[in-house]
């Protein structure tokens, strides 16, 4: 059993060019804070590091932080200018029994993660999911498409995202209500 | 109808109107296309079972669409099953009749307003005949919809042929 700050020192000891940190103030257990184009290798060491060993990822879920700048269209509805979308990964070590979580921030207009996937081959769907509901690009993922969405879905939409708009028609079907 | 329910003095001869034949046959065998989608579908499933027993009024499950003459859209239509309800809509044979059962299959229900990925109301690609309100419907609104479509077809002629 490990808590978040004695994974963090461990992570921050093995990656001394990588920046963490700890994030407190969430009602929640602590999260570790990294950098996206970076969580590769980090995972690999949280898998098979050795008082680690994280050996299952349990979720993988994509949040839109709709911290950007909010601008009014003509039309009333609102678009969000910069900002970040967010990448968390719940992971667990059955052979140790702990938990852990990580948080990765990515910018809005060019979300771009590195995969997972080749570490945890459940992170395949997650990801999938996560790009289909909100674009975050997971480089180097074998088989990036839409998972819940068609894949015919208008490209660039994103229906998770908070200024999502629905498109007016979808195959020649009315889409809003 | 009145016509076999009686007694006849007489043997073998029945006489009666065309319409009245054809519509009395088309509407005591209404073989239902084995298709459901979400939460409705167990109350539909509910309503063939024995307890409700669909089958008394001849409804009873079809799995191809070639051989079907009802469809009962039990449940949300989402924008990717709008597309395949259609294909198997246009795959059933003349005179074909549809059930919107539940308050998503009418108008979109809960997802009225959030749901990206919901078709708001199955009546904008094919068209209902019958509208079950309800969340999900219990199995005898959708008996009471059903009997409501059997008089609709009780009243049709050969003569105004709709499709």
């Amino acid at each position: 059993m490990k808590t978040a700050k004695e994974i963090l020192e461990i992570l921050q000891k093995k990656f001394p060019e990588i920046e963490f940190s700890l994030v407190e103030d969430e009602p929640s257990d602590q999260i570790i804070f990294t950098d996206a184009l970076k969580i590769h290798e980090i995972c690999e060491f949280l898998r098979d590091g050795e008082g680690l060993k994280f050996d299952t990822l349990m979720n993988l879920s994509g949040v839109d932080d709709a911290n950007g700048e909010k601008q009014t269209n003509d039309d009333g509805s609102e678009t969000i200018v910069g900002g970040t979308l967010s990448v968390y990964y719940n992971l667990d070590s059955i052979e140790l029994n702990h938990k852990t979580t990580l948080q990765v921030s990515t910018s809005r207009e060019s979300p771009k993660v590195e995969s997972v996937n080749l570490i945890w081959r459940a992170a395949d769907w997650h990801e999938r999911e996560a790009y289909d509901m909100l674009g975050i690009k997971f480089l180097n993922h074998p088989d990036l498409r839409r998972i819940l969405m068609p894949y015919d879905w208008e490209e660039g939409s994103y229906p998770l995202r908070k200024d999502y708009k629905d498109p007016e028609f979808y195959q020649g079907m009315k889409v809003p209500y | 109808m009145g016509l076999l329910d009686q007694e006849f003095l007489d043997s073998n001869i029945v006489i009666a109107k065309s319409d009245d034949l054809l519509n009395w046959a088309r509407l005591s065998s209404l073989w239902q296309l084995s298709f459901g989608l979400a939460c409705c579908a167990i109350e539909m499933m509910a309503t063939s079972a024995s307890n409700y027993d669909f089958d008394r009024f001849g409804v009873m499950p079809r799995p191809t669409p070639r051989q079907a003459d009802i469809i009962i859209i039990s449940g949300t239509v989402t924008l990717k099953m709008a597309i395949r309800i259609k294909r198997l809509y246009e795959q059933m044979p003349d005179p074909k009749y549809i059930i919107s059962m539940g308050s998503c299959a009418n108008c979109g229900g809960p997802y009225w307003e959030h749901g990206y990925h919901v078709l708001k109301g199955v009546d904008r690609v094919i068209p209902v005949d019958v509208y079950v309100p309800g969340c999900p419907p219990r199995p005898e609104a959708l008996l009471e919809g059903l009997l409501k479509l059997q008089e609709k077809i009780r009243h049709e002629t050969l003569r105004t042929k709709k499709a």
